[in-house]
């Protein structure tokens, strides 16, 4: 593990905020283990919880907690001076930090999904549910990762992301669709395992370019906009 | 008190910061306006009221701000979107965040691996025992005081041995024996032929660290050089001694005479004599007590302190 890489975990695991993310992914078991056991058919119970609550919200919330953390809390407290006054090129700082979001956002995501997923059909859509989930937490952590270097309120843009486009825009206007990393999860799910449980209009080879895109360009900016981060002086 | 051990390292090739117009503004307010100045081996003070564009300077120079106009490098290199000039400069913020939950010993390691040092481990003992904080390296930084963040912090900015090395307002939060053992590093490591800047708005700290200051005023250099001579240099302003002799009264009817003096005034504890000129004064002053065979007991400059060099800036 790199030095950034271990910094960045240290931080992440030794903030309370990071308490934060684990009623989420407990509620998304928990119900799926309600309706299992009280034998709700899974046409009912599934769409409303692997999609309205784990893509729609323990997803994007657990990935904005976190890609938001790793850079934006070392922002916020001053701290990220200490790891920029190394000679480092920039993309050395932001790919460990990028990695770790990703990796903490998925392993936090992923495993409910797959229990909820095995749950409702089988040990492949659980599978299938966990790996797109881990493909959507790295494009989610490139987007609020850089979010965090672009604005002052990267938590509230990506707010605003996530609820106002992927949340409400997406139920009345259909073409927001096309822009929504939720789409894309559920798009690649259902490539990998097939089912009636998940729908989206968007195509497979549109949500694995957007997804691709979305990650490698985001890093980019992430890097560009790193290379020329300034620091307040007192008269600003 | 810890020195830096010189001997034991190679030579030091000395680095030389150089600005040349450089300006910084934020919209409408100019926090640094066309600052020219040359910082090379030795101490330097930063001196200059809060709000004067201190950490503004320091930050463009650490390659954290743009400068909006003018020209900022380190030995030839621009500092601003240029990593590589962290191998030869230390930044010690004004801020002073670190990494609470690392200990000391962590956190300077993590620094000297992210510098890529040959001997990482060896670069952060010698880093933390130069700041004396080995007894302390195995807490949380959470636990520390203020001063031994700050110990830490410039331990982190010295593990890599940097040729140039800024900080800003280091003394902060420092006891009077942090302070002095602050004072006494930052002697050696100027001694040592390495560049050091660090700014303060208190006198007393710059007067017993550096006898080299740049006194930034709104944001303007109002001044550069050594502050006695800065002093002197102002001759359009009175200086004033405080005298006593063996006839006060005698004396101040002689020194009126003299067109190096300003003013006088007489009273129970003897003169206060205000010069225009520094060194005219001082020299006409034996040839006036001898010419009239009064012995002067005491000629004390009242104001050759930074605080007044200071205050006279700011009124100009």
């Amino acid at each position: 593990m790199s030095t950034v890489s271990w910094i960045t975990a240290r931080g992440l695991f030794g903030r309370r905020r990071f308490l934060m993310l684990l009623p989420l992914p407990a509620v998304l078991v928990l119900l799926a283990v309600l309706c299992r056991s009280l034998g709700v058919d899974p046409g009912e119970w599934a769409p409303p919880v692997l999609v309205g609550l784990g893509l729609a919200v323990v997803l994007p919330v657990v990935a904005l907690i976190i890609g938001t953390g790793v850079l934006g809390a070392e922002i916020d407290d001053g701290t990220v001076v200490h790891i920029l006054t190394k000679p480092l090129p920039r993309w050395q700082i932001v790919l460990p930090k990028l990695m770790v979001a990703a990796g903490v956002s998925a392993a936090t995501v992923a495993v409910p999904l797959y229990v909820a997923g095995v749950l409702a059909d089988s040990a492949r859509l659980g599978l299938a549910l966990a790996a797109a989930s881990a493909l959507g937490a790295l494009a989610y952590s490139a987007l609020f990762l850089a979010l965090s270097l672009v604005t002052r309120r990267p938590v509230l843009l990506g707010l605003v992301y996530v609820l106002i486009w992927e949340g409400l825009l997406g139920n009345f206007v259909s073409g927001t669709k096309v822009l929504s990393i939720q789409q894309w999860v559920i798009a690649l799910t259902d490539r990998m395992a097939p089912t009636a449980l998940l729908s989206t209009t968007v195509s497979v080879p549109v949500a694995v370019v957007l997804t691709a895109l979305v990650s490698v360009g985001f890093t980019v900016l992430a890097i560009d906009r790193l290379r020329s981060f300034s620091v307040a002086g007192e008269t600003s | 008190m810890t020195t830096l051990d010189t001997d034991a390292r190679p030579a030091v090739t000395t680095s030389t910061l150089d600005l040349v117009g450089v300006s910084r503004w934020y919209g409408n307010v100019v926090a640094v306006n066309d600052v020219t100045m040359q910082l090379s081996s030795g101490v330097t003070g930063l001196l200059g009221p809060n709000g004067a564009g201190k950490t503004t300077l320091l930050h463009m120079m650490a390659g954290f701000l743009a400068p909006s106009r003018g020209t900022l490098t380190l030995d030839g290199e621009s500092t601003w979107r240029n990593p590589g000039v962290y191998r030869r400069l230390g930044l010690v913020s004004e801020r002073e965040a670190v990494h609470s939950f690392l200990t000391a010993k962590e956190f300077v390691l993590a620094s000297a691996k992210l510098h890529r040092l040959p001997d990482p481990e060896a670069a952060a003992r010698r880093a933390i025992e130069l700041v004396e904080m080995t007894d302390a390296q195995d807490r949380r930084i959470g636990t520390y005081s203020k001063g031994m963040r700050q110990r830490t912090r410039v331990a982190a900015a010295l593990v890599h041995d940097p040729q140039v090395l800024l900080l800003d307002e280091p003394f902060n939060g420092m006891d009077p024996r942090q302070r002095l053992h602050m004072m006494g590093l930052l002697h050696s490591l100027g001694d040592a032929g390495r560049t050091i800047l660090f700014s303060s708005h208190i006198l007393e700290e710059v007067e017993q660290v550096s006898g080299t200051v740049q006194v930034m005023v709104a944001g303007r250099l109002a001044a550069s050089g050594d502050f006695r001579t800065i002093r002197r240099l102002m001759t359009n302003r009175p200086h004033v001694f405080a005298v006593r002799s063996t006839d006060d009264r005698a004396l101040a009817v002689a020194l009126m005479a003299d067109p190096s003096v300003t003013g006088v005034e007489l009273d129970k504890t003897g003169l206060t004599v205000r010069a225009g000129d520094y060194g005219a004064f001082t020299r006409a002053l034996p040839k006036i007590a001898l010419a009239r065979q009064i012995r002067v007991r005491q000629l004390t400059p009242e104001d050759e302190s930074l605080e007044s060099v200071f205050s006279y800036l700011v009124e100009a």
